[in-house]
């Protein structure tokens, strides 16, 4: 049984594409085939991040429009070996990605016995980005701890919870996970970023992992490898760590008390490291 | 800031805190899971404006009726603008 994933957020900027890139990467590592598609026609960039623009040949929309087959179009990851990327077309209007063409994408996928299919929406709430989500089983809403990420993203559970083919359906509804990116325990104990538990509150949905805000996610985009490669990076290892905790069975209090939060506490520097600096 | 609590340095809320309260505001009306589905916003504007108008001349934009929802509760806000304090002589 294949599952579809698609990482959402309403806002643009805050990681869909760095968090797609880093989870399909992160399930294909642990032995799962997976296939990751960018939704964002005409703003693709899945292929940059993953490091296989120019490979690309056929996209989304030529095997939808019937000009390719799925297989021409799908391109083999140079990393892991079980993970595929379908890029996104670049030229081609928004309104190419129809929902009976997705469908059928999605089903090609599942015959193939893609255990994961990821989907990477563009952002906002128009098209692109309902497309992204009506297919999906599970959802990983990523959210930055600011206000108009929250509140973005309250608006996109809204959208997950009327437009989804499983709230369409009144079948068990989408999973929800709560995934905040790009946060700074520093600036959180300071008072002046809003911390993991007050963006949870607010939103209400299941803690899946927090990724601390990290240089080394530029680093890793500059060379188009998926942050979760970068070894020793305290990103790659919170990825890592979310990607575990999506695997694994039980409610979100025993997945949390298996595999707890990291790099969320600040530590203040000492006397000496103040004096003598460092990082 | 007063010099006042310049000096006495006076607590100051910290900026996340005022963003949570904001946010606590306006999130439960605008997700899925908004609203309350008991109360009739529009219906209850016409009543007040039917009732108030027996008494005073108002027009509906003078009431202004929200609902505001926290975490654990809910206040529901009837705002009465009289134009002109005019008894009607009845």
């Amino acid at each position: 049984m294949s599952k579809v994933v698609v990482i959402t957020s309403g806002k643009g900027g805050v990681g869909k594409t760095t968090t797609s890139a880093a989870i399909a990467s992160g399930l294909a590592l642990r032995g799962h085939k997976t296939a990751v598609i960018d939704f964002d026609v005409g703003l693709r960039n899945l292929d940059l991040i993953m490091g296989c623009e120019r490979r690309v040949v056929y996209d989304f929309v030529n095997v939808i429009q019937g000009d390719a087959r799925l297989s021409q179009a799908l391109i083999k990851d140079k990393q892991c070996e079980n993970l595929y990327i379908l890029p996104a077309s670049q030229t081609r209007d928004k309104d190419a990605l129809t929902e009976e063409g997705v469908e059928e994408v999605i089903d090609q996928l599942r015959q193939m016995d893609f255990e994961f299919i990821v989907c990477d929406s563009p952002a906002g709430i128009e098209h692109g980005a309902v497309m992204a989500l009506t297919f999906a089983d599970e959802a990983i809403i990523t959210t930055n701890p600011e206000v108009s990420s929250v509140r973005d993203s309250d608006r996109i559970i809204g959208i997950l919870q009327s437009k989804s083919r499983r709230a369409q359906k009144g079948d068990e509804p989408v999973k929800e996970h709560l995934l905040i990116t790009r946060y700074s325990p520093r600036r959180v104990a300071e008072g002046e970023m809003l911390s993991y538990q007050d963006v949870q509150e607010l939103l209400r949905i299941p803690l899946i992992g927090v990724i601390p805000e990290s240089e080394a996610v530029l680093q890793a985009s500059n060379q188009g490898m998926p942050a979760i490669h970068l070894k020793g990076s305290d990103v790659a290892e919170a990825y890592a760590d979310v990607v575990a905790r999506f695997l694994e069975e039980g409610s979100n209090e025993e997945v949390l008390a298996k595999r707890p939060l990291r790099f969320v506490d600040y530590e203040k520097p000492g006397l000496i490291k103040r004096i003598f600096g460092g990082k | 800031m007063s010099l006042l609590s310049l000096i006495f340095g006076e607590k100051k809320k910290t900026t996340a805190a005022i963003a949570k309260e904001r946010l606590g505001l306006i999130i439960t009306h605008e997700g899925g899971k908004s609203g309350q589905p008991g109360i009739d916003l529009k219906a209850l504007q016409q009543e007040l404006l039917d009732v108030i108008s027996k008494y005073v001349h108002i027009s509906k934009e003078d009431i202004k009726v929200e609902l505001e929802k926290n975490a654990n509760l809910e206040v529901l806000e009837v705002s009465i603008t009289i134009p002109e304090a005019q008894p009607k002589t009845a």
